[in-house]
C-alpha cells in the first residue's frame, strides 16, 4: 500500500472547509473575530516563540533586563550542549532523548499490535455485553495517571520493573491500547465485513482474510492511530518521573524538568532541549492534523 | 457432485427471527431459486449455507455430509454477494484470480481460467480496472466471474441482478441460464423478483419471514400456490382474492355474487373461503355462465395487454384484456371466470384447499 499518512488523513469529506455563510452586514463582526483570534494567537504562541528565541540566545542576552526581543546574538551552543556533554561524549539529555525514542516507539508498536486485532474483533464479532466491554476499556482512560501511579509504583517495585525502560514501555502500552482499540474500531467499522466473507469463500482462513484483505485497507487508520499513541508516550510525564530515576533510563520530559531547580538554571539549555523535544510532536501532529480534533472524541473518527 | 441440504435453520438477530426453521433440499446440478420479499431471510439463508454466520439451530449438509461446523473455506462453495464485495484495491483480474490464488493454483492455470471466464462474461477489456472504475453491471459480471472461475460444490448467488437496469437484467437472465447449462453445477440463486424466479429456476422455494412457504417447480408454484400469500406474491399483476363460501353447487361471494362451485372443491358448506383468480383466467368478454358483474374502475395499458380493474362490490379484480380494450370508469361490465383455473384458499389459515379432484 503506497498511501502516506497524509493521504489517509485527507480522504474524508472536506468538512473542515465548509463555513457557515456570513449574514449581510457581518463585516464588523468579521473584523472583531479576527482581532480576538489575533490576540489569542499571540497569547498562545508567545511561550513557544520565547522558547525558540531563548534557545538561540547567548547566555548574556538570556538574562538581560530588559529582555531583548530582536537584537540578540544568535548561537547554537545550547543545542550543542543538549547533545554533547561538557567533558566530551554524550550528554545525559541526549541519552534521555534516545530513551524517549525507544520507550515511545516500542510502546506504540506494542499498543498497535495488540489494539488493531482487538478492534477488528470488536468490530466483526458478536460477543456478550460488547458495549459494556468497550465502555470498560474506555473507562480505564477516565482515570488520570496520577491517581494510579502510586499503586503501580508499588507493584513495579515488587516485580522489579522500577527504573526500567521495559516498565515504562508496558505502562504506556497499557494506556494506549484502549485508545487504539477505540480509534481503530471506527476505522474497521468503515471497511465492509463482506470483503473478509468473500475472501473466506475464496478459500482463505478468517485470519488470512483479515491479514490480506482488511489490513491493507486499515493502514492509513493505523498510521493515524499510531501517531496519537506515539505523541501520548512521547509527552508522558507523570509515570516517567515516578517510575524512573537513573539517567540511563529516564525519558526526556523528566530529564528536561530536572534541568530546572538547583542554584542556577541554564535557561538556554532548557529552551534548546524543549525545542528538540517539541519538534517530533509538531511533525507528527502536522501529519494527523485533521484527526486531532476528531481524535479527542475517541473512536468517533470517520474517514 | 454438489447437493446442498439445509435442515431446520434458525437464526435470530435480537428480536428479529430471520430464519425460522428453514429446510431446503437442492438437488445436484439444479438451478434452485430462493424467492422472497425484502427481509424474508434470503441472504441469511445463503450466509448460513456458506458458513459465514453462526446459526441458532439447524444443520447444513453438503454432498450428503454434515458440514454444519465447517469453515467457509472447507465448504468449497462460491458466492456472489448482494453488494458484490469486490476487493477495492485489486484489479478485476486479481479479483477473479483470488479463489485460485487462495487454492495455490499455478499462475499459468490462473491466467487460463481468468481468460476463459472473462470471455464467457465479455469482460476482457475490464481486467486491468479496479472496482471503482467499473459500472454496476460490470462489477456484477466481475463478481460472477470470481464465483464461476472455480468448480465448487455449489454456487450461491445473492440477488446478483437486482442492481441492474431492466434491459441488462433481462439480458443477464438468459446469460446466466446459458452459463448454468454450459458449466453445469448447482446454483442456489436468491431473488425477490418473481419473474426471475419463474424464468430461470428448475425449482423455486418461496420464503417469507424466515419460513419456507412452498417448494416446487415454477409451474407448480404458479399454478398451485400452497397458500394465499404465495398466490399473491407470485404472478403479475397480483392474483385477485374474493371472500366467499360454498353452498351446495354454488359459491356465494361476500359481495353478493354467485358462481358455479368448481367441481374439485372439497370445502364443506359455509366455511369462509378466498377465491383466487389470476388476471389471465378472467376476461371482460361474455362467455359461458360463470361471470361476475361489476363496474370498470380503471385501465392499465401495458403495451402487449391492458389490465382492466373491475370493482365487484368493494373488491377489485384485475382482468387481463387485449391492448385495444376501451371503456369509461363506472361503466357496468361482466367478467367471465375460468373456474377450472381458479384457486380456493381457506380464509382463516390461508392454505390452499386440497385440489385432489382437479
Ligand atoms: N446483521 C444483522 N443484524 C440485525 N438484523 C439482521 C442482520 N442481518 C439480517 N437481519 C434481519 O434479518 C431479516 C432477514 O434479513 P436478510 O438479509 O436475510 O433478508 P433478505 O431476504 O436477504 O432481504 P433483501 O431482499 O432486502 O436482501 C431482516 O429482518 C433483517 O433486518
Ligand atoms: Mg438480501
Amino acid at each position: 500500500m503506497a498511501g502516506s499518512i497524509d493521504e489517509a488523513v485527507s480522504t474524508g469529506p472536506a468538512r473542515d472547509h465548509t463555513r457557515p455563510a456570513r449574514r449581510g452586514g457581518g463585516r464588523g463582526r468579521a473584523v472583531l473575530e479576527v482581532a480576538l483570534l489575533a490576540v489569542l494567537a499571540v497569547v498562545m504562541l508567545f511561550p513557544a516563540l520565547w522558547m525558540i528565541e531563548t534557545s538561540i540566545k547567548e547566555n548574556r542576552d538570556v538574562y538581560a533586563i530588559p529582555a531583548k526581543f530582536f537584537d540578540f546574538k544568535v548561537t547554537m551552543d545550547h543545542f550543542r550542549d543538549v547533545f554533547a556533554a561538557s567533558g566530551g561524549g554524550r550528554s545525559a539529555l541526549s541519552v534521555s532523548f534516545l530513551n524517549s525514542v525507544v520507550v515511545a516507539g516500542v510502546s506504540t508498536v506494542l499498543a498497535t499490535v495488540l489494539g488493531v486485532p482487538a478492534a477488528w474483533a470488536y468490530s466483526r464479532f458478536a460477543m456478550k455485553a460488547k458495549k459494556d466491554q468497550l465502555f470498560f476499556i474506555l473507562s480505564t482512560r477516565f482515570m488520570p495517571p496520577v491517581v494510579v501511579v502510586i499503586p503501580i509504583f508499588l507493584m513495579y517495585r515488587q516485580v522489579g520493573l522500577i527504573d526500567t525502560k521495559l516498565g515504562l514501555i508496558l505502562i504506556y502500552a497499557a494506556f494506549n491500547v484502549p485508545f487504539t482499540i477505540w480509534m481503530m474500531k471506527g476505522f474497521v467499522d468503515e471497511v465492509p465485513a463482506e470483503y473478509e466473507d468473500a475472501a473466506m469463500l475464496d478459500g482463505y482462513t478468517r485470519l488470512q482474510a483479515f491479514w490480506k484483505f482488511t489490513l491493507p485497507l486499515l493502514l492509513p487508520g493505523i498510521a493515524a492511530t499510531a501517531v496519537f499513541a506515539l505523541i501520548f508516550s512521547w509527552n508522558e510525564f507523570v509515570f516517567a518521573i515516578f517510575l524512573t530515576s537513573s539517567d540511563n533510563v529516564r525519558t526526556a520530559p523528566p530529564a528536561i524538568a530536572g534541568l530546572i531547580g538547583g542554584t542556577t538554571v541554564d535557561w538556554g539549555l532548557v529552551a534548546a532541549a524543549s525545542v528538540v523535544f517539541a519538534l517530533p510532536v509538531l511533525a507528527f501532529a502536522y501529519l494527523v492534523r485533521r484527526h486531532l480534533v476528531a481524535g479527542v472524541t475517541l473512536g468517533a473518527v470517520r474517514r | 457432485m454438489g447437493t446442498v441440504a439445509v435442515h431446520g435453520l434458525r437464526k435470530s438477530f435480537g428480536k428479529v427471527q430471520a430464519l425460522d426453521g428453514v429446510t431446503l433440499d437442492v438437488p445436484d446440478g439444479s438451478f434452485f431459486v430462493v424467492l422472497g420479499p425484502s427481509g424474508a431471510g434470503k441472504t441469511t439463508t445463503l450466509r448460513a449455507i456458506a458458513g459465514l454466520d453462526k446459526l441458532d439451530a439447524g444443520s447444513v449438509h453438503l454432498d450428503g455430509r454434515d458440514a454444519t461446523g465447517d469453515t467457509p473455506a472447507a465448504r468449497d462453495l462460491a458466492m456472489v454477494f448482494q453488494s458484490y464485495a469486490l476487493y477495492p484495491r485489486r484489479t478485476a483480474y486479481e479479483n477473479i484470480a483470488s479463489p485460485l490464488r487462495a487454492r495455490r493454483c499455478s499462475s499459468s492455470e490462473i491466467a487460463a481460467a481468468v481468460e476463459r471466464m472473462s470471455s464467457l462474461l465479455h469482460i476482457e477489456r475490464l481486467l486491468q480496472r479496479r472496482p471503482a472504475q467499473l459500472s454496476g453491471g460490470e462489477m456484477q459480471r466481475v463478481a460472477l466471474a470470481r464465483a464461476l472461475v472455480r468448480s465448487p460444490r455449489a454456487f450461491l448467488m445473492d440477488e446478483p441482478l437486482t442492481n441492474l437496469d431492466l434491459k441488462l437484467r433481462v439480458e443477464m437472465r438468459t446469460e446466466l441460464t446459458r452459463i448454468h447449462r454450459s458449466l453445469g453445477g448447482t446454483f442456489v440463486y436468491v431473488t425477490n423478483d418473481q419473474v426471475e424466479a419463474l424464468s430461470m429456476a428448475d425449482q423455486v422455494a418461496v420464503l417469507k419471514e424466515g419460513k419456507v412457504q412452498q417448494v416446487g417447480t415454477p409451474t407448480e408454484v404458479y399454478e398451485r400456490p400452497a397458500n394465499q400469500w404465495v398466490a399473491g406474491f407470485v404472478g403479475s399483476p397480483p392474483i385477485s382474492l374474493l371472500a366467499c363460501h360454498a353452498e351446495g353447487d354454488r359459491l356465494i361471494g361476500a359481495e353478493g355474487w354467485t358462481l358455479p362451485r368448481p367441481r374439485w372443491t372439497t370445502a364443506e358448506d359455509g366455511r369462509p373461503l378466498l377465491l383466487g383468480l389470476r388476471s389471465e383466467d378472467l376476461s371482460v368478454e361474455q362467455r359461458g355462465d360463470a361471470s361476475l358483474s361489476g363496474e370498470l374502475y380503471g385501465l392499465e395499458p401495458l403495451g402487449d395487454r391492458t389490465v382492466v380493474d373491475v370493482r365487484v362490490g368493494t373488491e377489485i379484480l384485475k382482468v387481463k384484456a387485449r391492448p385495444t380494450v376501451t371503456g369509461t370508469p363506472g361503466e357496468r361490465l361482466h367478467v367471465t371466470v375460468d373456474l377450472d383455473r381458479a384457486h380456493l384458499f381457506d380464509a382463516g389459515t390461508g392454505l390452499a384447499l386440497s385440489e385432489a379432484g382437479r
